[in-house]
């Protein structure tokens, strides 16, 4: 192995749904610092494969920061220490020889827990099918460039774009809030010409399904923006709640 | 003679697809409602191509193996997507871009499909737009477009260095729309392990639910694979962790060509291999050459800090070789190009094995620029610097931030280190023209077909490609063999046909749990990679080559002897798919072996040392080996090859110059 870092890991392990889970110990030696973190959990489960005990599950895939599958609630938060990091850009070398580190699932009444770290995330699909995207069936396009839209705007509408759906904002709230992930799509579509013609009955349904997933409700803590890996706005809540309210107005 | 047909329709070569969509057979709306259609990869192929299916009429089912369609790899692509849009007024069109690519492809691909492809790309651009893609802008409010490589005009579109993201969260909000209408079932943590096939004609597939474990049985009068790349047969590439070949693999078993498995894509500009734990490798989008410069230094095994290299003892490698493309050659060139530096002692960096891709050039001279539009006169150095920076990172920022969280080392300052690593597989199932496979309803989109890219393919135009299959092609193309099959009633899946197929899967699964070996199969994937990356990567020759089926053989039988996979069938359960798909990776590793070994000749990313030019560039053989290698899988890991003759009209075909 290629470092001598020494860590001991506090692993929640869940068998499936229905059972109750625990914190289990495990020590790690010869880590080196230029390892991800979920690199280090591949060492793990190669030992524990080894030794004929069930690995860790945990949800990973592109291992770039994008695809936002990774979600592990590292030492209280989410993608753990460092800000405008997922959990699969985040390097030992944030830790310090010796650490001791906590990790746990996602936690969230709309996220059950499938295995281990593993939880489901399905609801952000379905709150997206109730009004995430514009109808344009594929072939009524116009030319792209018949459509002149202000760099400032575009500029704003693919920050709010750029989030990876990973779930990091309701796993930091104390409500479990969606408000950030679902503030994001509205107000990328609401900031572009082509949003208008959807947008009151995009803000309702859109909301009525975070509300019926059992997401709670926002109370201004401002933690889904520090946690969020990609830098979401906080801003876009506030833009969600006027279109919401305008969109009950019009009702 | 050849069993296989392409299908190209005839005419000249402008005319073709127009002549062919105003011909094909047509599906009237009540006959779709009752047509139902497997999606199978929820990427940019797959969402598209559903949502599209599913807006005519189609029943439409989608597959995914990740928790959300969102999550396909379609959403680490990061450069651009290309457009024959020719909005800079540089010259582009249609046809340049079909020229561009056939070349790009070292004259290995398909004219008729390759055109097409062009013809559409403006399409794809119009309709990301309407979903509400951001993609960049001038400050005039017109869409904004950079170059990449391989060409000389500027058509690519993008999203800062999130462009695939943005791009297939366009796709999959058409998707998810198509779900809320009830349109699209959809099954996510799903796996498709295998194809069912009536009388000749796919009619369906097993899948394996990944929460409960439970086999599934799903009906289809059509099955569309759009599955990606196999890169992840070298291990380390810079696919995600899960991308995997099994869903074509199978298919290839029950009966699917497999065309030209031996082309895969090295990239150039990936971040190097920092030790024996790496899992993955990232890739630094090839953006970064319009602006990045890549050097090596002059002196071997300079052990100096790139910034105390002085200027005139830096070697410009690619603008010395190729003085017409300079830093923006394809790939393939790139890559080998890099190779050959770090083979001959001129590499940097702990291990050796990288060069250096230098923003200080770029940072001076957009700095410069900014402080004219700001109207600042007679700006500092460190004010230049900064302005430079600032154009920089909204460019690239997400690019240069990744390079800092990976290796710990800011970019902005110091030279980003590069190397070139496995990044795409123009090979993949065999398709005519209409996307069809060799088994009938069957069909191949995206990356996972052979089809447009020839032996190398260029930057941005796997997006492009991906959306066109499935926005523009198969909606279609599909109706050609849907319009014979309105007749055909929903096949129940107690058919035995589907119990068959089912219990050949549930045999594999339980095969794994008997067989409680020693080593797990990460242990045997690594083995894999190493014998491809070391005998089938960036440069192959027939003794590795032999030596690496050999070895691979050896490997095979070692890992169905002695591979652990822990846990249970019936739970969620990483290991077990992890097992399946390595399985497949080695089989399909042995025939890319068989493939490389067969075409004896240099050709894109395909590099055979014993056929390469003086001055160590691709030498291809037009005469003996200008087809695509199909190749028909005979069972217990033999293989028939079959022929299809590549004929260009429309192109001239030449030897392949970037000087």
């Amino acid at each position: 192995m290629s470092g001598n870092m020494k860590i001991t890991l506090k692993v929640w392990r869940q068998r499936n749904t229905k059972t109750n889970g625990q914190l289990v110990t495990y020590q790690l030696n010869d880590i080196s610092p230029d390892m991800s973190f979920l690199e280090m959990f591949d060492v793990l489960n190669e030992q524990l494969i080894t030794k004929g005990e069930d690995p860790v599950a945990f949800d990973h895939d592109c291992r770039e920061g994008i695809c936002g599958m990774c979600s592990m609630f590292i030492n209280g938060r989410p993608h753990g220490p460092k800000s405008k990091v997922t959990t699969c850009q985040l390097h030992m070398r944030s830790f310090k020889d010796g650490d001791t580190i906590v990790v746990e699932p996602w936690r969230a009444a709309a996220f059950p827990v499938i295995k281990d770290l593993t939880v489901d995330r399905t609801a952000f699909d379905r709150i997206i099918a109730k009004g995430g995207y514009i109808s344009v069936n594929t072939g009524n396009a116009q030319d792209a460039n018949n459509l002149p839209i202000p760099k400032p705007d575009a500029d704003k509408s693919f920050e709010a774009a750029a989030c990876i759906g990973c779930g990091a904002c309701v796993a930091t709230c104390k409500n479990s809030s969606a408000m950030l992930f679902v503030s994001a799509k509205i107000s990328q579509l609401a900031l572009l010409p082509q949003g208008q013609v959807e947008r009151v009955a995009r803000a309702k349904n859109m909301v009525a399904q975070m509300d019926a997933e059992g997401f709670g409700n926002c109370t201004n803590t401002g933690a889904c923006e520090i946690e969020c890996p990609k830098g979401i706005s906080l801003e876009n809540i506030a833009r969600m709640n006027r279109e919401f309210y305008v969109a009950n107005l019009k009702e | 003679m050849s069993k296989l047909d392409s299908k190209i329709p005839e005419g000249s070569i402008e005319q073709k697809w127009s002549k062919y969509k105003s011909s094909v057979a047509l599906v009237n709306p009540a006959n779709k409602r009752s047509l139902e259609i497997i999606v199978v990869g929820s990427g940019l192929a797959g969402s598209s191509a559903a949502a599209s299916l599913a807006e005519m009429g189609y029943k439409v089912k989608v597959f995914c193996f990740q928790d959300s369609p969102r999550r396909a790899h379609s959403i680490a692509a990061q450069g651009g997507i290309n457009a024959a849009k020719n909005y800079q007024n540089d010259g582009d069109s249609t046809y340049r871009l079909f020229y561009d690519t056939i070349k790009g492809g070292d004259y290995r691909a398909r004219e008729g499909n390759v055109h097409r492809l062009a013809e559409v790309s403006a399409s794809i651009i119009d309709q990301c737009v309407a979903q509400g893609v951001p993609l960049a802008r001038e400050y005039g409010g017109m869409l904004s477009n950079r170059s990449f490589g391989g060409t000389q005009v500027q058509r690519t579109f993008y999203a800062a260095g999130q462009t695939g993201q943005q791009l297939l969260l366009g796709a999959y909000s058409a998707l998810e729309r198509q779900i809320g209408l009830g349109a699209v079932e959809m099954y996510s943590r799903h796996e498709m392990l295998e194809v069912v096939t009536i009388e000749g004609k796919a009619r369906g597939i097993i899948a394996r639910d990944l929460i409960t474990g439970k086999l599934e049985r799903h009906f289809g009068h059509a099955v569309l694979l759009c599955t990606g790349g196999y890169g992840n047969v070298f291990y380390l590439s810079t696919n995600a962790m899960g991308s995997n070949v099994t869903a074509a693999w199978k298919a290839h078993k029950k009966g699917a060509f497999f065309g030209n498995p031996c082309y895969t894509q090295i990239h150039p500009t990936c971040i190097p291999v920092s030790g024996d734990h790496q899992s993955k490798l990232t890739l630094m989008s090839e953006s970064l050459r319009n602006d990045g410069r890549i050097w090596v230094p002059k002196k071997q095994g300079d052990t100096r800090k790139p910034n105390e290299i002085p200027e005139e003892e830096r070697d410009y490698y690619l603008e010395r070789r190729y003085p017409a493309f300079g830093n923006l050659v394809p790939r393939d060139v790139a890559s080998r190009a890099a190779k050959e530096r770090c083979d001959a002692g001129y590499g940097v960096g702990a291990s050796k094995m990288a060069v250096y891709l230098d923003y200080k050039a770029a940072i001076d001279r957009y700095g410069k620029t900014k402080a004219k539009t700001l109207g600042v006169d007679n700006p500092t150095p460190a004010q230049l610097r900064e302005f430079g920076k600032q154009v920089v990172e909204e460019k690239y920022g997400n690019l240069f931030e990744m390079y800092e969280q990976i290796t710990g080392e800011n970019p902005y300052e110091v030279p980003m280190r590069i190397y070139p690593a496995v990044h795409y597989t123009m090979g993949g199932l065999w398709v005519d023209y209409n996307l069809m496979t060799t088994v009938p309803g069957m069909y191949a989109l995206g990356e996972a077909n052979f089809s447009d890219h020839g032996a190398n393919r260029l930057g941005a135009s796997a997006l492009m490609q991906g959306l066109a299959d499935g926005y523009f092609v198969i909606p279609y193309t599909i109706g050609a063999y849907l319009a014979n099959e309105i007749r055909t009633k929903a096949i129940p899946t107690d058919h035995e046909a589907f119990v068959t197929a089912e219990k050949e899967v549930q045999s594999q699964i339980d095969k794994f749990f008997a067989i409680k070996g020693t080593k797990s199969v990460d242990h045997f994937h690594k083995r894999l990679g190493k014998i491809m990356w070391d005998k089938c990567g960036m440069a192959r020759n027939e003794k590795g080559l032999k030596e690496a089926i050999q070895e691979i053989r050896a490997l095979r039988e070692e890992f169905w002897k002695d591979v652990r996979v822990t846990g249970e069938a019936n739970e969620f359960n990483p290991e077990l798919e992890k097992a399946g798909r390595v399985a497949d990776f080695i089989e399909l590793g042995e025939l890319m072996c068989i493939d490389a070994l067969n075409r004896n000749e240099s050709c894109g990313g395909h590099f055979r040392e014993e056929f390469q030019t003086e001055e160590g560039e691709a030498n291809r053989d037009d005469v003996n080996y200008q087809y695509v290698a199909a190749w028909e899988n005979k069972g217990n890991n033999s293989w028939e090859l079959h022929k299809e003759e590549l004929k260009f009209e429309a192109i001239k075909i030449a030897a392949r110059s970037y000087k």
